[in-house]
């Protein structure tokens, strides 16, 4: 009854983002910086964009932890949120789609986001950095388990 | 019956049209505006050409408006297949709308004023699922409206199409007086009385102070608020008369395959609900009914995103009484909903340390529930208790912010199909959230087996 994680790609693919984004802040701040107020400026930018960055980093880094599922018997249970936490029961056979989904970036990880819809508009039960082929099995698992569970509105 | 005849076939599967009034019937309120607007025009200024002038773009719009409600009315077809209705519409985009019996959620018609003066009627078919369209026959005939609403229904139900529709017996109605008293009580009111109470002391106070000052800017003052505050009465005296006017000879009947709603002042409305369809209940007792132990119940359905039909989604909330005394209530969901508890007691008040987090809402908040109904209540002036049947659950949410964290509490949160509500207890303990999580899941899932 562990809840399962998504897979450490999703980690290295968001570390990546926050390098990129970080080095094109502490490059903009710097120069920012250096131009306005000289070279102390310029070291001032780039010490505070290091700042944001360790302190985004240790963000990210509980939001990825926080991220978990556990498919039980009848129902998906999706865990999210680092200040913020959020549990979602969804009954397999209430689960309506399931969509996956990747974006640019995922999609150079090899990742993917399963998505579950209901009919009530409220829920949201989103897993994401699931390894592509993980995620298209995970759909399909879904998919079957709420065919052959579903009943009426 | 001539119409009547002609509408048959469609329920046979032909393809037929709408009634041949309907453009008349879906212009009819704009043509209106463009005669009251034209004919002063005209006969005020008779032979000078420059009024007839300005007549044009008036009578542009009106033809415009003919000609799209005429093509309109040309272009567009139903009949109903097997167990599906079809509407094939739209001129340049064509548009094939399918609409499969069987999750028809309701089936109400709609009369404006126009269209009962024409004696016409809109019948509505209400379907679940996202990006599904309202279904809309705009207009047939009364009779036909009536026939085509129960050879619906009867399709929804899985019986033949010539199941005649079943008799209604009376089960509630609301009296106009007690309606109209109860649309008046409203906590705006009470803003509005207050805002008049200061600028009339505000008034009386400031032309002494400033009376040796001479000039009439503390007098222009007190006009424009004056004037400000008449037009926020007359806003809330036409929101107040367009309650009354939906809400009016509201009564309700129980048939064999569902509710029968009722009402409206010139726009009249009839509306069904199939038993089985109904997602959440919900009792609102606002402030200042409180004295007179008045509440108002609600129904939510399984409908498509608020907001698709711009204000028509708002319009086709179920009402099951728009006032009602407690014991009105508590009947009256006793009806729609067997076995569900229309109150709480504190029992399921959440702990003590919660009052940190809710001052204001603690003294309502509160959940109970039993083998098939949830019950939770939330508010602050105004208590809001929301009754979900189990086995219509589509998920459950545990939620908690740092606040409530420290609090060591958590919020749940169970969503049904309907649109409207989610019942909602919160600041609960975390380890009683936990747990309830897991026995409402498990209850839900035995509900949903054995309905």
């Amino acid at each position: 009854m562990e809840f399962r994680r998504p897979s450490p790609r999703m980690w290295i693919a968001r570390q990546t983002v926050l390098g990129v984004s970080s080095l094109l802040l502490m490059a903009l701040l710097g120069a920012l910086g250096a131009l306005l107020l000289g070279g102390p400026g310029g070291l001032a930018g780039i010490a505070i964009s290091l700042a944001l960055a360790v302190a985004t980093w240790f963000v990210e880094r509980g939001r990825y932890r926080s991220w978990g599922y556990l498919e039980r018997d009848d129902d998906l249970m999706v865990r999210r949120g680092l200040l913020f936490h959020r549990l979602t029961v969804v009954p397999f056979g209430r689960m309506q789609f399931v969509d996956v989904t990747a974006g640019p970036v995922d999609r150079l990880f090899d990742l993917a986001t399963v998505q579950l819809h209901t009919a009530a508009a409220a829920t949201d039960a989103r897993i994401p950095g699931l390894r592509s082929a993980d995620a298209a099995q995970l759909r399909d698992r879904l998919a079957a388990l709420g065919e052959a569970r579903t009943s009426g509105i | 019956m001539r119409s009547a005849s002609s509408q048959a076939p469609a329920l046979a599967g032909t393809w037929c049209r709408l009634h041949p009034l309907s453009p008349v019937a879906r212009i009819g309120i704009t043509l209106g505006v463009v005669v009251l607007v034209g004919v002063p025009t005209v006969s005020g200024g008779a032979g000078a050409p420059g009024r007839l002038a300005d007549l044009i773009p008036v009578a542009a719009v009106a033809v415009l408006g003919v000609a799209a409600s005429v093509i309109s009315w040309l272009v567009t077809r139903w009949r109903v297949v097997g167990d599906e209705l079809q509407i094939d519409t739209g001129l340049v985009y064509r548009q094939s709308l399918r609409f499969p019996l069987r999750r028809v959620q309701a089936v109400d018609i709609v009369a404006p004023l126009t269209a009962r003066l024409l004696g016409l009627a809109e019948v509505r078919i209400v379907s679940a699922g996202a990006g599904h369209q309202h279904g809309r026959l705009a207009y047939l005939s009364n009779q036909d409206a009536a026939a085509v609403r129960a050879q619906l229904l009867a399709l929804a139900h899985g019986l033949a199409a010539e199941t005649p529709e079943p008799p209604a017996l009376p089960l509630f109605r609301v009296a106009n007086g007690r309606l109209i008293a109860a649309s008046v009580l409203r906590g705006a009111w009470l803003v509005v009385i207050a805002v008049v109470v200061v600028v009339a002391i505000l008034a009386a106070v400031y032309p002494a102070a400033t009376g040796a000052r001479p000039g009439e800017s503390g007098a222009e003052t007190v006009a424009s608020l004056i004037s400000g505050i008449a037009t926020g009465i007359a806003a809330l005296g036409l929101d107040t008369a367009r309650s009354v006017n939906g809400d009016f000879d509201f009564t309700i009947g129980e048939a064999p395959d569902g509710l029968r709603l009722h009402r409206g002042l010139l726009q009249k409305r009839h509306e069904t609900i199939p038993y089985g369809r109904i997602q959440a209940v919900r009792v609102i007792q606002p402030l200042l009914w409180r004295p007179f132990g008045w509440a108002r119940v609600e129904l939510d359905v399984a409908r498509q995103p608020e907001g698709h039909g711009q204000g028509e989604a708002r319009q086709l909330a179920h009402l099951l009484a728009p006032v009602a005394t407690l014991d009105e209530a508590r009947w009256l969901i006793s009806r729609v909903a067997p076995g569900a508890p229309a109150t709480l007691t504190r029992a399921g008040a959440p702990p003590r340390r919660a009052v940190v987090r809710a001052p204001l809402s603690y003294h309502y908040l509160s959940i109970w529930h039993d083998q098939r109904w949830l019950v939770t209540r939330t508010g602050r002036l105004r208590p809001a208790t929301v009754i979900v049947p189990l086995e219509k659950v589509q998920s459950i949410r545990l939620e908690s912010g740092p606040l409530l964290r420290g609090l060591r509490l958590a919020n749940l949160r169970v969503d049904t199909a309907g649109r409207r509500w989610v019942a909602e207890a919160l600041c609960r303990d975390e380890g009683e959230a936990a747990a309830m999580v897991d026995r409402l899941s498990g209850l839900a899932r035995r509900a949903r087996r054995l309905s």
